[in-house]
């Protein structure tokens, strides 16, 4: 396994992309932030947090599951439902979708699907840790942690204290994860 | 899980994903569209071989918040009455397109026969006095909802036990979650043998009334007006009623369940069935939420891969 982010790149990358968005959306009045299970949302508790920081004001991140929305189910082997929790209603809000890793884009595509049924955002963002590229359909990422260029057989590992007891990225091939 | 025919072979673990899931639906259940594309594409038939509104209606509800199609069958309407066997009414309606089955008989061990005989999920929605799995489901789900685990828990079935698919479907879930379950009847509605579950059994609601988290009433079939099994309606009542008397000496967070359709005045007081600690409505929406965990479960995803 490659070590390509440190805990500290991670929480720089973070702290940067907190500020893009602050940039970006001029202020937080409108902004709502939106992890997708299972590692979306430890990402979106710290962009929360870094945003509440920058800005000085309370901003709460919730979680959007996308297991009721996948377009291969047939093909996958099955997976947990995940929370689905808004912090509040995303009518007319900005919404910044979270998530570790962007690939082929169909868990966006699914993640997308979600939000039509639970409101109408104004519009919606994406924050990602790390694109590795390979979209498969049309999505790009608004805020990026770090570009990492693969191979389709590696494997993009990214790691939130939360979960697995520590922050960073690795990358490793298939058969040595 | 390939099928979903008792409640007597889940683990804790694969109950608690079911429970975990329902949750979810639940919240599906709530939203100004109450509707997901999980199961798009899919077919549920519902083969009700013996009458029933409610349960056929939940999973009706059920499939269709998942965007699956629905077909129903009715014994009355159907070639049943020409005199076709179960056997044919079932593969006919397999080779139409369907992928999953729900199977409601009125003899007992029917849904395992068909699940011999066709390759596609089948779900057991009641068969004769022997399981109604996902009816557990839906109680322990509501339980859980209430008390957050139930774990500890200890819980009175009351009424007819012996002829009664809810209750053994119930007994097995709620124990296996680690609840404490006592069976309160007399002894001509308790079965048999009740030493092969895992169960207390006592004939006096009283005894045992106050130490209660939970009271879970079965219905009494009035239309059986009684007969051998007891004296009177109105004894039964006496002595294992939840009426307005009893039920102000429950713990004060102790609630009352009950399957429906209930019978006010009988099994459940009229003023016990209207209180906010009577859960039955509650009992209704979750079997909504529970039946869509089974269905994902069973179709939502290449259970072999």
């Amino acid at each position: 396994m490659r070590h390509v982010m440190t805990a500290e790149d991670l929480a720089r990358a973070t702290r940067r992309i907190a500020h893009e968005i602050v940039e970006g959306n001029h202020g937080l009045a409108d902004v709502v932030v939106l992890g997708i299970p299972t590692r979306g949302k430890p990402f979106a508790d710290r962009v929360a947090a870094a945003l509440s920081d920058i800005e000085g004001v309370p901003v709460a991140a919730g979680s959007v599951d996308i297991g009721m929305y996948r377009d291969d189910i047939d093909t996958r082997p099955k997976t947990r439902i995940g929370p689905t929790e808004l912090p509040e209603p995303i009518d007319g809000k900005v919404v910044v979708l979270t998530d570790d890793v962007l690939f082929t884009g169909r868990t966006i595509r699914a993640a997308l699907d979600a939000l039509t049924d639970l409101g109408r955002p104004s519009a919606v963002q994406l924050a990602v840790v790390v694109d590795r590229g390979h979209r498969q359909l049309p999505i790009r990422a608004d805020y990026v942690g770090k570009n990492i260029p693969t191979s389709l057989g590696e494997r993009v590992s990214v790691r939130f204290e939360e979960i697995d007891g520590e922050d960073g990225v690795w990358i490793g091939t298939e058969e040595t994860t | 899980m390939r099928h979903l025919l008792s409640t007597e072979a889940l683990d804790r673990e694969t109950l608690t994903a079911l429970l975990d899931d329902a949750d979810e639906f639940a919240e599906v259940l709530t939203r100004p569209q109450p509707k997901v594309p999980a199961l798009r594409g899919k077919t549920v038939a519902t083969m009700f071989f013996e009458p029933s509104t409610r349960t056929r209606m939940s999973f009706e509800k059920a499939a269709k918040a998942l965007s699956a199609d629905t077909m129903s069958f009715s014994p009355g309407t159907s070639s049943l009455s020409k005199g076709e066997s179960l056997k044919d009414t079932v593969l006919t309606v397999r080779a139409m397109g369907v992928d999953l089955m729900v199977v409601r008989h009125k003899a007992t061990g029917a849904p395992w026969r068909i699940a011999d005989w066709l390759d596609i999920p089948i779900v057991n929605g009641g068969d004769g006095a022997h399981q109604h799995p996902t009816q557990a489901l839906l109680d322990c789900l509501t339980i859980r909802q209430h008390f957050g685990t139930l774990d500890g828990l200890r819980i009175a079935i009351v009424g007819d036990i012996r002829h009664s698919r809810v209750a053994r479907s119930d007994i097995f879930a709620m124990s296996a979650l680690g609840a404490d379950v006592t069976l309160v009847g007399p002894p001509t509605l308790l079965p048999i043998d009740p030493d092969a579950w895992p169960v207390d059994v006592s004939h006096d609601l009283d005894d045992v009334l106050e130490e209660l988290d939970v009271v879970y009433l079965l219905r009494v079939q009035t239309e059986r007006g009684g007969g051998s099994v007891f004296p009177s309606l109105a004894e039964y009542t006496t002595r294992y009623g939840m009426t307005t008397e009893r039920f102000r000496r429950l713990k004060p967070d102790a609630v009352v369940l009950h399957p429906g359709p209930m019978n006010r005045g009988v099994e459940i007081g009229h003023d016990v069935a209207d209180d906010e600690r009577a859960l039955v409505l509650q009992q209704v929406t979750n079997g909504v939420a529970a039946r869509m965990a089974v269905l994902f479960a069973l179709l939502g995803g290449d259970t072999d891969a």
